[in-house]
C-alpha cells in the first residue's frame, strides 16, 4: 500500500529479533517488546494492578466514612487517598486497559494486520504508564497530592507543593502516552486494513476506538497546557491561576474540563465498542443497527467536544454559558441512548448464552441506563445548582464508571482471554465475580444519590451525623466489590495456568482476531486473513441459522 | 387458550407505566424541605425529570429482562438467532422521542432558570442601594464608583428585576469558616441571619481557595471565588435553621465547613439585628467567633488562630463594604 506499511515493514524486521521466536517467554512480558499483543497484556496487567492499589485506597476512604467523625485517617491523607484513588482509576486503570489493553490487543488483529503502524512508539507509550504511577506513589512521601483529581488552583497551588508536581509531571505522562497512542490507532486503522475488509465490514470496536483516539488527540493537549501553566504556577513563581497576582482561576476549570469531560467518553466509547463485540456473539444475533452505532461514536465525539461547562455551573460563568452548556449536555444524551436501544434490541430475537462476558455486558446495560438519566438530570443547570458536588455527583458517575467502563473491561477480559491465553475461564468463578459486583455496586452507589440530594457534598473526611446509615450501607456496599475481585483474580491465574484448551475460536465468533490461532502467532498470521462476510453475520449462515417457532420476525 | 392481543398488553403496559412513573414523582421522598422561593421551580423540575426517567427505565430494564428471559439459549440449541440487521423506522423512532424529550427538557431548564433569577445575576441594583446608603450615611456626596467586574450567579428573579434587594450581606468564603458581613448595619458574623420573605443578595467572595455555599434546602449553590465576585440572591419562605455547607474542596477540613442560616420572622430579625449591632459597636476589638460544629469543635481548634479575624482584617476583606 503506501508508506506507512513500508514504514512498519522496515521496523518490524529490522526489530531485535532479527528471526522472531514462535511464541514469547514470559519474562519477553517485562521487556521493552514491540509486538501489539505483548504490549496489550502489559497495559491490561499493569492497569489490574494499579486497580488494585486505588481500590485499596477506595476501601480507605469509604471505612473513614463509616463515622462521621474524622478518626481513621488525618483528614490532610483522607484527601491524598481521594485524589490519588481518582487519579489512578481513571489514568492508570480504565483508560489504559480499556483504550491501551484492548486496543493494542485487538484493533491490528480485528483489521487483518500484523501489528500497529507504529510498534515502536507503542512500546514508548506504554512504557511511559509506570513512570507515571511511581510518580504518584513516590508522591505519598512528600504527602500526597490533595486537591482533587481536578487540581483546582488556588487549593493545587498552597497544599502540598511537590507532591503535586509529582501529580502533574504523572499526568503529562500518561497524556504524552494517550496522545502517541493514539496517532498510531487512527493510522492503523485507516492505512493497515486489510483490503479485503469494507468500511462497513470493520467491527464496532475499531469505530470507538477511531473515535477515542481522535478525541484524544483534539483535547489532550488542551489538559497539558493547563497543567504546565499550573506547574509553572507553584513552582516557577508564574501567575496564570494566582488571582491575588492578577490570575485567573476559572480559567484554569475551562482548561481542565475541555480535556476531561472528554476524557469520560475516552472512558465509555470503548467500552461501547467491547459491548458492541461482545453481544451479538453472546446472543447470537448480528448487531441491531450497525451504522446508528458507528456514527453515534462519532457524534458523541464532536458533540463532547463542546459539553465541557456543565462541569462549571456554580463556578464564575455568565447566564447564556450556563444555557447553551445544558442545551449541549442534553443533546449527548441521545446517541449514548441511541446506543443503548441498539443492544438491547440486539437481544431481541437471539439465543443468549449467559457466559460471564455475557453477563457483565448486561449487567453494563442495565447500570449504564442509571447512570445515564442521572446524567441527563445532572445536565441541567437549575437542577444541577443543587446536586453539583455532592454525593449525587459521585454516585451518578460511579454508576458510569464503575457500572459501565469496569464492567465492559471484565466483560472484555472474559470474551478475549480464551484469544489471549489459550484457554477457557472457570465460569462458576465468573458468575460469582458477577453476581458480587452487580449487587456491590448498587449497593455502594445508588445510596449516593440520597445522600447528595439531602445535602452531604462530596470530597468530604467528615460529615453531618444524620448521613451515618447512609454511608454505612455505601461501606457495606464497597466491602462486597472489593470481596469481587478476589474470585476474578484467582479465575484469572488459575484459568491462565489450568483452564481447558479454547481452540481458535471457542465462541464461534465472527470477527478476524477469531481467524487464528489462540494465542495468535507472534505475526498474527501466516497468510493474511480474507475477509468474505461481516463481522456480525449471525444466523446468515444456513448451516447456523435457527429455525424460529415461536415467534415471527419483524420485516427490515 | 386465547392469545391476549399485543396491541392491549402494550396499551396496558404503557398506562402502568405512566402510573407508576407520577407515582415514583410524587412520592420518592429524596429531597430535603424547600425553605426557599426557588426551591419549589427546582423541585418541580426535577419531579419531571424523575417522571421521565423513572418511564424510561422500566421501559428499557423491562425490554433487558424480557428479553433475556425469552431469548435465553435452550437447552441443546446451537443455532444462531434471527438476522436481523435493524429497522430504520424504529431507528428513527429512538432518535427522534428521545431528541424530543431532550429538547423540551432543554427549553424547560431555560424556564426555570429564568424563574429562579439565574438569567439575571447582575447586583447593581443592591450594591447601588447600599453604597448609596452607606455613602449617604457617612455625608459623602461624591458619586458612587461601581465596580465594573462582572458579576455571575444567580440575581433577580425575572418577575422582580427591577427590585433592589431588602438585605445585602457580604460573604466571605476562608480556610474553614464562613463570614457574614452586614455593611449596612456594620455586623460581622459567623452565621447568616436573614428574615422571611425578603430579598436577601449575597456578594460572595474567598480569601484563600476556592469554597461553595450551599444551602441544600433552598436548593441553591454558588461558588465563592477568589479574585472574582459572584452573586447569588433568595427570598427565604420558611422560619427555621438550616445547614449552610461548602460544596467545593477547600483543604483538610473542607468537610467541616459548616455553619447555619437562620431564618427569623423581620421582627425578630431586626431585634437580632439590634442587639448584634450594640454588641458588636461596644467592643470594636471584638474577635468574631466562628460557629463551628460542635462535634468538630476539638479538631478546629488546632485551627481556631488562622481564622480569627478582627474587624480591621475585615475591612481589607471587603474594602468597598465597611
Ligand atoms: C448521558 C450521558 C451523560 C451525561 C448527560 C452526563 C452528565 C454529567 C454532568 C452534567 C456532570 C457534572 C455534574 C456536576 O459536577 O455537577 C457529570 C459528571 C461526571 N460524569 Fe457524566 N454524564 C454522562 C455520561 C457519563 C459517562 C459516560 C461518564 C464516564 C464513563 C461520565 C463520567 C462522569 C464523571 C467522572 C463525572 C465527575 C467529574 C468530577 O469529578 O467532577 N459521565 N456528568
Ligand atoms: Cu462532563
Ligand atoms: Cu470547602
Amino acid at each position: 500500500m503506501t508508506q506507512v506499511e513500508d514504514f512498519r515493514d522496515v521496523t518490524v524486521t529490522d526489530g531485535s529479533h532479527n528471526s522472531p521466536p514462535k511464541a514469547w517467554k514470559w519474562y519477553d512480558y517485562f521487556t521493552f517488546n514491540i509486538d501489539h499483543k505483548v504490549i496489550g497484556i502489559q497495559y491490561l496487567v499493569t492497569a489490574f494492578v494499579f486497580y488494585l492499589i486505588g481500590g485499596l485506597m477506595a476501601v480507605a476512604i469509604r471505612v473513614e466514612l463509616t463515622t462521621p467523625d474524622s478518626d481513621l485517617l488525618d483528614p490532610n491523607l483522607y484527601n491524598a487517598f481521594m485524589t490519588n484513588h481518582g487519579t489512578i482509576m481513571i489514568f492508570l486503570w480504565i483508560v489504559p486497559s480499556a483504550i491501551g489493553g484492548f486496543g493494542n490487543y485487538l484493533i491490528p488483529l480485528m483489521v487483518g494486520a500484523r501489528d500497529m503502524a507504529f510498534p515502536r512508539l507503542n512500546a514508548i507509550a506504554f512504557w511511559l504508564n509506570p513512570p507515571a504511577g511511581a510518580l504518584l506513589l513516590l508522591s505519598f512521601l512528600f504527602g500526597g497530592s490533595q486537591s482533587g483529581w481536578t487540581a483546582y488552583p488556588p487549593l493545587s497551588l498552597v497544599t502540598a507543593n511537590t507532591a503535586q508536581t509529582l501529580w502533574i509531571l504523572a499526568i503529562v505522562l500518561v497524556g504524552t502516552s494517550s496522545i502517541l497512542g493514539s496517532v498510531n490507532f487512527v493510522i492503523t486503522i485507516l492505512k493497515l486494513k486489510v483490503p479485503s475488509l469494507r468500511w462497513e465490514q470493520l467491527p464496532l470496536f475499531c469505530w470507538a476506538i477511531l473515535a477515542t483516539s481522535v478525541l484524544a488527540l483534539l483535547s489532550t493537549p488542551v489538559l497539558a497546557a493547563g497543567l504546565v501553566l499550573l506547574l509553572f504556577d507553584i513552582n516557577f513563581g508564574t501567575s496564570f491561576f494566582k488571582p491575588e497576582a492578577g490570575g485567573n482561576v476559572v480559567l484554569y476549570q475551562h482548561l481542565f474540563w475541555f480535556y476531561s469531560h472528554p476524557a469520560v467518553y475516552l472512558m465509555i466509547l470503548p467500552i461501547f465498542g467491547i459491548m458492541s463485540e461482545v453481544i451479538p456473539v453472546h446472543a447470537r444475533k448480528p448487531i441491531f443497527g450497525y451504522k446508528a452505532i458507528a456514527y453515534s461514536s462519532l457524534t458523541i465525539c464532536v458533540v463532547g467536544l463542546f459539553v465541557w461547562v456543565h462541569h462549571m455551573f456554580t463556578s464564575g460563568t455568565p447566564p447564556w454559558m450556563r444555557m447553551f452548556f445544558t442545551i449541549s449536555t442534553l443533546i449527548v444524551a441521545v446517541p449514548t441512548g441511541v446506543k443503548i436501544f441498539g443492544w438491547v434490541a440486539t437481544l431481541w430475537g437471539g439465543k443468549i448464552r449467559f457466559t460471564s462476558a455475557m453477563l457483565f455486558a448486561i449487567g453494563l446495560l442495565s447500570m449504564f441506563v442509571v447512570g445515564g438519566l442521572d446524567g441527563i438530570t445532572l445536565g441541567t443547570a437549575p437542577f444541577d445548582l443543587h446536586v453539583h458536588d455532592t454525593y449525587y455527583v459521585v454516585g451518578h458517575f460511579h454508576y458510569v464508571l464503575f457500572g459501565g467502563s469496569v464492567f465492559g473491561i471484565y466483560s472484555g477480559i472474559y470474551h478475549w482471554f480464551p484469544k489471549i491465553t489459550g484457554r477457557m475461564t472457570n465460569e462458576t468463578l465468573g458468575r460469582i465475580h458477577f453476581a458480587l459486583t452487580f449487587v456491590g455496586t448498587h449497593l455502594t452507589f445508588l445510596p449516593m444519590h440520597h445522600l447528595g440530594l439531602q445535602g452531604m457534598p462530596r470530597r468530604v473526611a467528615m460529615y453531618d451525623p444524620q448521613f451515618t446509615t447512609i454511608n454505612q450501607l455505601c461501606t457495606v456496599g464497597a466491602f462486597v466489590l472489593a470481596a469481587s475481585v478476589i474470585p476474578f483474580t484467582i479465575n484469572m491465574i488459575w484459568s491462565w495456568l489450568n483452564g481447558a484448551k479454547a481452540g481458535d475460536n471457542p465462541w464461534n465468533a465472527l470477527t478476524l482476531e477469531w481467524t487464528t490461532s489462540s494465542p495468535p502467532l507472534i505475526e498474527n498470521w501466516e497468510v493474511l486473513p480474507v475477509v468474505t462476510h461481516g463481522p456480525y453475520d449471525y444466523g446468515m449462515n444456513p448451516q447456523n441459522a435457527g429455525v424460529n417457532n415461536d415467534q415471527t420476525i419483524p420485516v427490515t | 387458550m386465547k392469545q391476549v392481543p399485543a396491541s392491549l398488553l402494550t396499551l396496558l403496559a404503557g398506562v402502568m407505566i405512566t402510573l407508576i412513573s407520577f407515582w415514583v414523582s410524587q412520592h420518592h421522598g429524596l429531597l430535603p424541605e424547600q425553605a426557599s422561593a426557588q426551591a419549589p421551580l427546582v423541585d418541580r423540575f426535577f419531579n419531571v425529570m424523575v417522571t421521565i426517567a423513572t418511564a424510561l427505565f422500566l421501559i428499557v430494564q423491562g425490554a433487558i429482562v424480557w428479553f433475556i428471559i425469552q431469548f435465553r439459549q435452550r437447552a441443546g440449541d446451537e443455532t444462531d438467532g434471527v438476522p436481523i440487521e435493524g429497522n430504520f423506522s424504529l431507528e428513527i423512532l429512538w432518535t427522534a422521542i428521545p431528541a424530543m424529550i431532550v429538547i423540551g427538557l432543554g427549553i424547560y431548564s431555560v424556564d426555570v432558570y429564568e424563574q429562579m433569577g439565574g438569567l439575571a445575576p447582575t447586583h447593581k441594583h443592591g450594591l447601588i442601594a447600599h453604597q448609596t446608603a452607606a455613602l449617604v450615611a457617612a455625608g459623602d456626596t461624591a458619586e458612587p464608583t461601581i465596580e465594573p467586574s462582572p458579576q455571575y450567579g444567580i440575581g433577580a428573579p425575572a418577575a422582580e428585576s427591577a427590585r433592589a434587594a431588602d438585605l445585602v450581606v457580604n460573604v466571605t468564603g476562608l480556610q474553614y469558616a464562613w463570614l457574614f458581613n452586614y455593611p449596612d448595619s456594620n455586623v460581622t458574623t459567623g452565621e447568616l441571619h436573614v428574615p422571611l420573605g425578603k430579598a436577601v443578595q449575597l456578594n460572595l467572595s474567598a480569601q484563600d481557595v476556592i469554597h461553595s455555599f450551599w444551602v441544600p434546602q433552598f436548593r441553591l449553590k454558588q461558588d465563592a471565588l477568589p479574585g472574582q465576585a459572584t452573586v447569588l440572591r433568595f427570598v427565604a419562605t420558611k422560619i427555621g435553621t438550616f445547614p449552610v455547607v461548602c460544596a467545593e474542596l477547600c483543604g483538610g477540613y473542607h468537610g467541616s465547613m459548616r455553619t447555619q442560616l437562620i431564618v427569623h420572622s423581620p421582627e425578630d430579625y431586626d431585634a437580632w439585628l439590634a442587639e448584634n449591632q450594640i454588641a458588636q459597636s461596644s467592643d470594636l476589638q471584638q474577635k468574631i467567633a466562628v460557629t463551628a460544629e460542635q462535634s468538630d469543635a476539638e479538631m478546629l481548634a488546632a485551627y481556631a488562630r488562622a481564622i480569627d479575624i478582627n474587624a480591621e482584617t475585615l475591612t481589607q476583606l471587603h474594602p468597598n463594604s465597611l
